[in-house]
């Protein structure tokens, strides 16, 4: 069955190959780390289910070793001129498009198709195994097409690579902080004293707690997922949903959203704020927050109202 | 009320600018250590949690398309496209794009855009493009930022009416450890209206970010 083993292979060889290139890169100052880093990073894809809890835990040690200490940075190599690629976008049109969207559109048909084959693909895991699917296509047309070196698209991906840099890893971070937290019942402490904040018998303080403090917990935290099970525990049962009466669907499906309002408002959440900024070449590392933050705020507004209408009918 | 003192790392850690993966780490310690776990478990939860999120990390095997492209002229492709196209609007192009990842992201179809896939080759460049012929200067930030924050809440406000994502299978299984049984449909139902309100609000935005620009000055 094709599930995650073949997703985790062919991120292990990318990985892989562009920790090789690192390394190669004579001219560039901190290769060693880079190369170490995503070398890690292949050795996670490729081995982590082989090398136990603990060998992971010292995996990760590395990866924050290398980060910590600054041992990561840009490669030297230079990008195609501008002239190059005006140039090349003449010649090769809008054609240019159809690899670039091949890799969407594998997804959306593959999700639709292997549904119906659940013998065949993991059904968790069916858009990914498209995607990576649309990816390789991708990657064999353009070899055919654009008859580039072997190398080259890996060079031009290592490029974009380094520019996302530690930040790639800091959402299996946080995802794996969330698990230390839930074990040592940081979720039981943080209700108890949120709990304590509400004034008695305040239906109205009690939504705008939880509301908000799902916001504000998952930006601390960088995800809603390791909110939502703090802030349920501590307010969502005990108040809202025993003591009041709330709809426990609207109580969980709206305070996961107002969570997200949380996510479009923290550098910590890296993969959806830090990283494009990285990949956009953005001057200002928060833009992408600072252009969210008004929409998150209305949103995270609407989120309560709704819950307090919707929730307690 | 030992255990916040890891909480209490992450936002100092945060503020005094050490590296991110670094605070994480020690937070984890540090919480671990106050809850009285063994070190070695410690170590042995977080990894065994890190393994199990890779998937997490996978999006970047399109670098290397996405790379190669782009050296073939890709980013220069969109900007002409739209360039050339009367009635092209930033605003206008991004409610579209809006409204396109909400879509597919209520179907369960959150994996075929995002900042790699779509933002930096297509749309950050084909947004640029059109502000610039409604007379913003190239360079800035704040358009392909909003081309990113579009892609994020358009993801983020259209995922949760699909009934198999990951935030609404957690949200039933936690519901269960309470006793409370949850069909998720019914969970992804209520997603619907904030999903309307994001649209609203988001998209705007984004109209009046043309008007704005529309304006002489």
């Amino acid at each position: 069955m094709i599930g995650s083993g073949f997703l985790y292979a062919v991120a292990g060889v990318v990985f892989a190959i562009f920790a090789l290139l690192s390394a190669m890169d004579v001219e560039h100052s901190r290769r060693w780390g880079n190369a170490a880093f995503y070398g890690l990073i292949a050795l996670s894809f490729l081995g982590g289910d082989r090398i136990g809890d603990v060998g992971n835990g010292v995996l990760v040690l590395g990866l924050v070793a290398i980060a910590g200490f600054g041992w990561m940075g840009r490669s030297t190599r230079p990008p195609t001129a501008a002239v190059e690629r005006e140039a090349n976008a003449a010649k090769y049109g809008n054609r240019l498009f159809v690899p670039a969207l091949l890799i969407p559109a594998t997804a959306l048909i593959g999700t639709l198709l292997f549904r119906q084959f659940p013998d065949l693909v993991d059904p968790k895991q069916v858009t990914l195994v498209a995607l990576t699917m649309g990816v390789i296509a991708a990657l064999a047309i353009c070899y055919i097409w654009l008859r580039p070196r072997p190398a080259t698209p890996f060079v031009e991906g290592v490029r974009l690579m380094d520019s996302v840099g530690w930040a790639a890893v800091l959402p299996q971070m946080l995802a794996s902080l969330g698990a230390v937290f839930a074990l040592s019942g940081v979720g039981e402490v943080v209700g108890r004293i949120a709990g304590h904040a509400i004034p008695d018998g305040s239906l109205v303080g009690a939504v705008l707690v939880y509301a908000i403090g799902m916001a504000a917990f998952t930006m601390v935290m960088g995800n809603a997922f390791a909110a939502f099970p703090v802030m349920l525990a501590g307010i969502g049962m005990p108040l809202l949903i025993r003591r009041f009466g709330g709809d426990p669907a609207v109580v969980a499906a709206i305070g996961m959203l107002a969570g997200f309002c949380g996510t479009l408002m923290t550098p910590m959440a890296a993969n959806f704020n830090l990283v494009p900024a990285a990949l956009l070449d953005l001057k200002d590392q928060s833009a992408v927050i600072k252009a969210q933050v008004p929409t998150a705020l209305a949103l995270l507004a609407v989120n309560t109202i709704l819950l307090y209408w919707l929730g307690f009918r | 009320m030992l255990v916040l003192a890891g909480i209490a790392v992450i936002a100092a850690g945060f503020l005094l600018r050490f590296n991110p993966l670094l605070v994480v780490a020690v937070s984890a310690a540090v919480t671990g250590l106050a809850a009285g776990l063994d070190p070695v478990a410690i170590l042995a939860a977080f990894g065994k949690a890190f393994n199990s999120s890779r998937y997490i990390t996978l999006v970047y095997i399109v670098l290397p398309v996405i790379g190669l492209l782009e050296r073939h002229g890709l980013q220069e492709r969109a900007r002409a496209l739209v360039a050339g196209l009367k009635g092209a609007r930033v605003g206008r192009l991004l409610i579209g794009y809006l409204l396109f990842r909400q879509l597919t992201a209520a179907l369960g179809l959150n994996s075929i855009a995002g900042p790699a896939q779509t933002v930096r080759p297509l749309v950050a460049p084909m947004a640029e493009a059109a502000a610039e012929r409604q007379g913003v200067p190239p360079g800035g930030d704040a358009i392909p930022a909003m081309a990113a924050a579009t892609d994020n809440i358009g993801l983020f406000f259209g995922e949760d009416i699909f009934i198999a994502i990951g935030s609404i299978l957690l949200m039933k299984g936690i519901l269960e450890g309470y006793g409370i049984a949850i069909q998720p449909l019914h969970l992804s139902l209520w997603a619907i209206p904030t999903a309307v309100a994001a649209l609203l609000i988001h998209g705007g935005r984004l109209w009046w970010l043309d008007r704005r620009l529309a304006r002489p000055r």
